[in-house]
């Protein structure tokens, strides 16, 4: 969430990371869906609150950068727009 | 008529920064009163995360974004501070003798000398679902609450959403409607037990219909909407509907401070760092929704921006005044402020 809000692209990231709002929702790229993993149950609850979950959405917040992410990709969700 | 009433200070927002600053006016023996669009204080952290622990507030190890509420209500309260929920700011005007003159919402007029703006994100407002042409139906056939009960009175209501308010109204509204169908992205809810049960027998009963999905479009004409079509598992269904209730939690929007004629940056207001002050003399802001170099969204930069808001409001309110700085610790004059000497 830090270097898609950083880079300046259309995310509201509005908690700024606490897993507390949902507005910083991506879907994953289906080939980065197994390196990604899967949301925990919060992260789930939270979900709950946006109106465009599919299979491949996670939280940005919630995924933890890392070498093993190099060339991740990603789709932001509607949700995730500022207004 | 609309309700006037004249302060020293109005303070935009009941978050952990405006509260307090209520402490740091009372001090000065500058009189609060606050304007909140939530029904209590605590800004976000009694909307977004009332039950998660924070570990940053200095001489709290850990604390709930509630009990820091709870506990910064009681610190200000010898000052009595007084509070005005439910409500937003639409306007402030500058009158000619400096002071200021407010409008909200509810039809009041507030006059103060100083204006603190401590509004966070700006207002919450209820989460729009990204469903295109939405907004022509809003407050015709759908709604993010329930005002009124009579206007869902044998009307085929579609709820949407797995919270407590989904929940809520999913079971007040069942007796009066002539449909209604719950819809969730899944079949697990994140509201009170007791209400998912009760909601199930419902459902078993087969008074009320329970789908998961999300929804996808909506169909209708002049606001009234006729089908809301759903994405489910199972394939795409269109449903006959006349109220359409999503209910998927609030969001911040910046809302009429923009409108104010003060400084911006990106959706924060632009303050100095000696006073936070704004491009406006006499309007403050203070904590997330100001911006100045090197800040941070932090809760005790807000504290540490109240205290020095405070004495420049001071020199406000009462001009010529010698202010001389004292310690709570120390001083007696504030010990008797605060009701303990």
């Amino acid at each position: 969430m830090e270097v898609i809000r950083d880079w300046g692209l259309n995310i509201k990231a509005e908690c700024g990371g606490a897993l507390s709002c949902a507005t910083c929702h991506v879907y994953v790229d289906k080939d980065w869906m197994d390196v990604v993993g899967a949301p925990s149950d919060e992260e789930e609850d939270m979900l709950d609150s946006v109106g465009d979950v599919r299979a491949n959405s996670r939280l940005s917040c919630q995924i933890l950068m890392s070498d093993a992410l190099d060339g991740l990709k990603l789709t932001l969700a509607p949700s995730a727009a500022k207004d | 008529m609309s309700t006037e009433i004249t302060t020293d200070v109005v303070v935009i927002g009941a978050g952990p920064c405006g509260l307090f600053a209520a402490f740091e006016l009372g001090l000065l023996d500058l009189k609060c009163h606050f304007i909140d669009i939530l029904d209590r204080p605590g800004g976000q952290c009694a909307e977004l995360y009332p039950e998660k622990p924070i570990y940053d507030i200095p001489g709290f190890p850990v604390v709930t974004g509630q009990d820091l509420t709870d506990n910064l209500m009681a610190q200000i309260a010898p000052f009595a501070p007084e509070f005005h929920f439910n409500r937003m700011v639409n306007s402030i005007e500058k009158q000619e003798d400096g002071s200021f003159k407010l409008a909200t919402d509810a039809d009041e007029i507030f006059h103060a000398k100083v204006v603190v703006i401590a509004a966070g994100g700006g207002s919450f407002q209820p989460k729009r679902p990204p469903v295109e042409n939405i907004e022509a139906f809003e407050n015709k056939s759908v709604f993010y609450s329930v005002r009124k009960m009579d206007d869902f009175h044998d009307q085929d209501v579609v709820i949407v959403g797995g919270s407590d308010s989904a929940l809520d109204w999913t079971l007040n509204l069942q007796p009066i409607v002539r449909s209604l169908t719950l819809v969730h992205r899944r079949a697990v809810f994140k509201a009170a037990p007791a209400s998912v049960n009760k909601m199930q027998e419902l459902v078993g009963e087969g008074k009320i219909n329970f789908l998961t999905g999300q929804i996808g479009k909506l169909d209708g004409e002049n606001g009234q909407i006729n089908h809301v079509h759903l994405i489910t598992d199972a394939g795409d269904l269109s449903l006959p509907a006349t109220r359409l209730l999503p209910f998927f939690g609030l969001t911040m929007k910046l809302g009429p401070v923009a409108d104010w004629g003060l400084e911006l940056n990106d959706n924060t207001i632009k303050v100095d760092t000696e006073k936070f002050e704004t491009s406006v003399l006499g309007i403050f802001a203070i904590g997330d929704i100001n911006w100045y170099p090197g800040k941070l969204k932090l809760i005790l930069s807000g504290f540490h921006e109240a205290a020095l808001m405070a004495r420049a409001a001071k020199a406000i309110v009462s001009p010529g005044e010698r202010v001389v700085f004292q310690y709570t610790t120390s001083s007696t004059k504030l010990q008797k402020k605060l009701g303990v000497a």
